[in-house]
């Protein structure tokens, strides 16, 4: 489908530490259509940084190693692309948020220079004016008064400093944005300005987003599909229709949601997932699911599940659902 | 009393549950850490050769017959099997002097480290514990001895209260004795924020117990390192007042009296600056190296 | 009908800083009855975790009462206090920093029996220490181990399993789950909540995630700049909550369902440090239904229905 803005297929990333070495993803398959935003969902250590930091190709030199797969964005093969050509790609085409704004921006520059650094990067045709006002037109944008680009980021609060990283990843109009846990270190007030922001700002420049989370409140409410990471597998995939209102899902998916204190409903227990995501040094053969699935089989432990048919546009990769499609 | 009886009971078998595991000892974790540093571990070795020849020096030489006594007639003799670095001015054995040399400047570097890290800590970790005046106080002080550079502070000591083993040490001590402190201040305070001191804290454990069982053991760290650094920083500086007269006296050897004597005689005679040269180019070396490789393994970074 | 274990009467923090006064706890009127929970709700800022400190006096209160079983705490000598500390404990958040890097397992669970003595001999205490590991679901085999060998979860079991040591009435839980994964957080609330339903613990819950202190809390109070806004039993805030700020926060929340999918209610402005605020409400400068009194003069709390106090000029 040339619809597709970035396509990412069988991809594997390791890590190599003196201890061990660590798989961190292992054989993702992701689509991502133009417009449309992802929610890559799971735990700490699914390896949902990982794989973002792969299509930035941002993992760190000599240890973080993609030893599979292949990576291709609006007709790029990325990991064919030299340092260089990547480096063009970077800020421009593909950008990147990151949890903590206090450490992103830097605290010696101030805010303004910070967006016209990136404009500059990319569009050494522009003029310093012209970057001026461009830098205005995306504070603006972001909520932040266009007189305050002269301050610096510890004159500013969370919420704030968040804002301005949003500026400087959109501020050339890239196609892809890639969220990590974007509003998980501000307090919940804060985080609604900052998801309807995102969501105004989405709509009105058309960028895609894959907005990384543990949140299924947040998928919920701003993303159109969604996956779900286990252990640096996808174990299911679909549309938020599908994941949200779906009859079928991964055991883990049902987990997930069965774990989450519920606002509107009265529950009295919450029912975990016993056990421990697995050691990404030391990975189980067959599903790496299996120790903590309570429709585990002897099939489970032995053989890795295919990524299955459940719906036109809802994949699970799960031994339980052989029988309702074809392989 | 059945309650205590069944403990009792239980409690025997605990003990014999608790042998079962096995704690993984802690320096374990940081040799292993410390191993993997090539520069660390040649500086650990050369150190240990060091430390080894010095030690046993006795072993080929005798202090007074060949460092010390002279022996006119052997003056400048070149190397040979019977004095492996040649000899003196005074017809002592080269190597016997460096060897015996080096006694000197590693005891009273090690003494040195002693006194500062003891009064270091005593300072450092009372103002980061106990702040507000007490803080105030203390670091003021702190501040007026590093204003001084720190050789000469040492050497006007040494000079004030006269020239003898147990003065030079005193001096050196104190003079180390300012960073010393606001090391371990720095480290202190660091660690006295977080919330494991808060909870023994709340557990009700007295000062001096979060002191010495949670606080200082954080800190051994940083405070390490620095004690390496103030070794290999003594034996330069002892070199340096030796060189200028103020430290060791004749005719007990010492690399920076050596080399001071040397001054005159290099021209055709190097290996009498060399021979001490190298001795504390070496020592210093291989200390800093093996400081550098402690301060990486033990970082508390344990985070995994 | 319970009898409160502990209460605070018109509790007080402030701190001098170089801009000014900060009221980090201003005026706080709480009471929790023996086995309840109190949840104390809200975002940066707002002094919940200084007042959970405060109840400890891990800090010392610029001025007011606390009263456990009815004594005043803060009338304590240092040996009397001591002794309290055998009553009371606190689990904290980073279930990291929150343990000694260099020591184990055990050596943190014993700490609080050591620094009392509680066994003399050591067969005794390691006993007691196995004990406590089983009661929070610590493997046996961890015994020995260091804290970064392990996972936040467990951290945060040797946390919880060092509060229950010396048998504590009461129990201060700051944000203790906010740290984990959410498969974890629901471990460890589960073993919080069988806890208390067994032993009859008394929590401060501190969060500041409304979901997770609707299913722990019997109470919750809501703060804001150090004040405490509203509070109710936890069916009546959240079936009817009254304040601005509550109704905002509960609206902010995003919910994992399609069907509440809808504009997430943005409340405007940001929360500021309170420093020598401004006499008046102090959620004034963000509420949707400021009107001029607002600024004038501040409301206290005022029971609107039984059990259920709002501190807003609209319920006076």
């Amino acid at each position: 489908m040339s619809d597709n803005l970035l396509k990412i297929k069988d991809l594997h990333v390791m890590y190599r530490t003196d201890d061990a070495n660590i798989y961190a993803v292992n054989g993702v398959d992701l689509s991502l259509q133009k417009g449309k935003t992802l929610g890559l969902v799971g735990e700490t250590g699914a390896g949902k940084t990982t794989l973002a930091l792969s299509v930035m190709r941002l993992l760190p030199d000599n240890v973080g190693f993609v030893t599979g797969g292949s990576i291709t964005f609006d007709e790029f093969e990325v990991m064919k692309l030299s340092e260089q050509d990547m480096r063009l790609l970077r800020g421009k085409d593909i950008s990147m948020i990151f949890q903590d704004p206090m450490t992103s921006l830097n605290p010696i520059k101030t805010v303004g220079s910070q967006i016209d650094e990136v404009l500059e990067l990319h569009h050494p045709e522009q003029s310093a004016t012209e970057r001026a006002r461009q830098v205005d037109r995306m504070m603006e944008m972001v909520g932040i008064p266009a007189n305050r680009k002269g301050e610096y980021p510890h004159q500013f609060s969370g919420g704030m400093k968040q804002r301005i990283v949003i500026a400087i990843a959109l501020a050339c109009n890239p196609k892809l944005l890639l969220a990590d846990e974007p509003t998980t270190a501000l307090d919940v007030t804060i985080q609604a300005q900052v998801l309807t922001m995102m969501n105004r700002l989405k709509s009105q420049l058309g960028t895609s987003m894959i907005l990384i989370t543990h949140d299924l409140g947040i998928v919920a409410q701003i993303c159109d599909e969604v996956a779900i990471m286990y252990a640096g597998e996808i174990v299911e995939k679909g549309t938020v229709e599908d994941i949200f209102e779906g009859t079928v899902h991964h055991p883990y998916t049902v987990g997930l949601f069965g774990a989450i204190p519920n606002l509107k409903e009265k529950t009295r227990r919450l029912h975990p997932i016993e056990g421990l995501m697995p050691d990404p040094a030391t990975l189980p053969q067959g599903c790496y699911f299996a120790d903590r699935c309570e429709h585990c089989t002897v099939r489970c432990r032995s053989e890795s599940p295919q990524m299955l048919r459940v719906g036109e546009t809802h994949r699970v990769k799960c031994h339980l659902f052989c029988n309702q499609s074809g392989v | 009393m059945t309650a205590t009886e069944t403990v009792s009971a239980s409690g025997l078998q605990a003990q014999e549950r608790f042998k079962k595991y096995k704690k993984k000892s802690q320096f374990r974790t940081i040799w292993n850490r410390l191993k993997k540093n090539r520069l660390a571990m040649l500086g650990l070795i050369i150190f240990s050769v060091i430390l080894i020849i010095v030690l046993g020096a006795d072993l080929a030489f005798d202090y007074e017959a060949d460092a010390i006594a002279q022996h006119l007639s052997q003056r400048f003799k070149h190397p040979s099997w019977q004095h492996l670095l040649g000899t003196d001015q005074y017809g002592r054995d080269l190597l016997a002097r460096v060897i015996y040399g080096g006694r000197i400047s590693l005891f009273v570097g090690i003494a040195t480290i002693c006194v500062s890290l003891t009064m270091g800590i005593v300072i450092g970790a009372s103002a980061a514990y106990y702040g507000g005046w007490v803080d105030n106080v203390l670091m003021r002080f702190t501040d007026m001895f590093l204003a001084i550079p720190h050789t000469l502070m040492a050497l006007t000591l040494v000079a004030a209260l006269g020239n003898s083993m147990l003065n030079l040490i005193l001096a050196m001590g104190l003079s180390n004795t300012p960073r010393m402190s606001r090391l371990v201040r720095s480290a202190v305070l660091g660690i006295t924020e977080q919330d494991y001191v808060k909870a023994a804290r709340s557990c009700g454990a007295k000062d001096s117990r979060i002191i010495f069982r949670h606080i200082l053991p954080n800190a051994i760290g940083p405070i390490l390192v620095q004690a390496t650094q103030t070794v290999a920083r003594s034996v330069l500086t002892i070199s340096a007042l030796s060189f200028i007269g103020l430290g060791i006296s004749e005719p007990t050897p010492e690399w920076g009296a050596m080399l001071s004597e040397a001054k005159s005689q290099m021209r055709y005679h190097a290996n009498l600056a060399v021979a001490p040269g190298v001795a504390i180019i070496t020592s210093v070396l291989s200390l800093t190296l093996l400081g550098d490789g402690l301060r990486d393994a033990l970082d508390p970074r344990l985070k995994n | 009908m319970g009898v409160p274990l502990i209460q605070t009467k018109n509790l007080k923090k402030f701190f001098n800083t170089p801009y000014g006064l900060l009221h980090a706890v201003d005026d706080i009127n709480i009471s929790i009855n023996k086995g309840q929970t109190l949840g104390v709700v809200g975002e940066s800022g707002c002094g919940k975790s200084t007042l959970g400190q405060l109840m400890l006096r891990l800090l010392e209160p610029t001025s007011g009462e606390i009263l456990f079983e009815g004594d005043n705490i803060l009338n304590y000598s240092p040996a009397q206090m001591n002794e309290m500390r055998r009553k009371m404990q606190i689990i904290f958040q980073d279930p990291f920093a929150s343990l000694n890097p260099r020591m184990t397992v055990s050596e943190i669970i014993a700490e609080p029996l050591k620094v009392f003595n509680v066994y003399k001999k050591k067969n005794d205490m390691l006993a007691r220490v196995f004990e406590l590991m089983e009661t929070v679901g610590l493997a046996e085999r961890f015994v020995n181990t260091y804290p970064h060998e392990l996972d936040g979860g467990r951290r945060q079991r040797i946390g919880v399993a060092r509060a229950l040591a010396l048998d504590p009435k009461f129990i201060v839980c700051d944000e203790p789950v906010s740290a984990l994964d959410v498969s974890i957080q629901a471990q460890i609330l589960n073993l919080l909540m069988d806890l208390q339903d067994s032993q009859g613990f008394t929590y401060m819950f501190i969060t500041h995630d409304l979901s997770v202190v609707k299913h722990i809390s019997s109470n919750i109070a809501v703060m804001y700049l150090g004040q405490c806004v509203e509070f109710s039993d936890t069916d009546g805030l959240f079936d009817s909550p009254l304040h601005p700020y509550t109704c905002g926060l509960l609206e902010s929340i995003p919910i994992p369902s399609l069907k509440h999918r809808k504009e997430l209610h943005v409340m405007e402005g940001e929360v500021v440090s309170p420093i020598d605020p401004k006499p008046g409400c102090r959620f004034a400068p963000r509420c949707p239904d400021a009107k001029a009194q607002c600024t004038e003069c501040s409301v206290p709390l005022k029971e609107v229905s039984p059990g259920h106090f709002v501190s807003c000029i609209k319920y006076l």
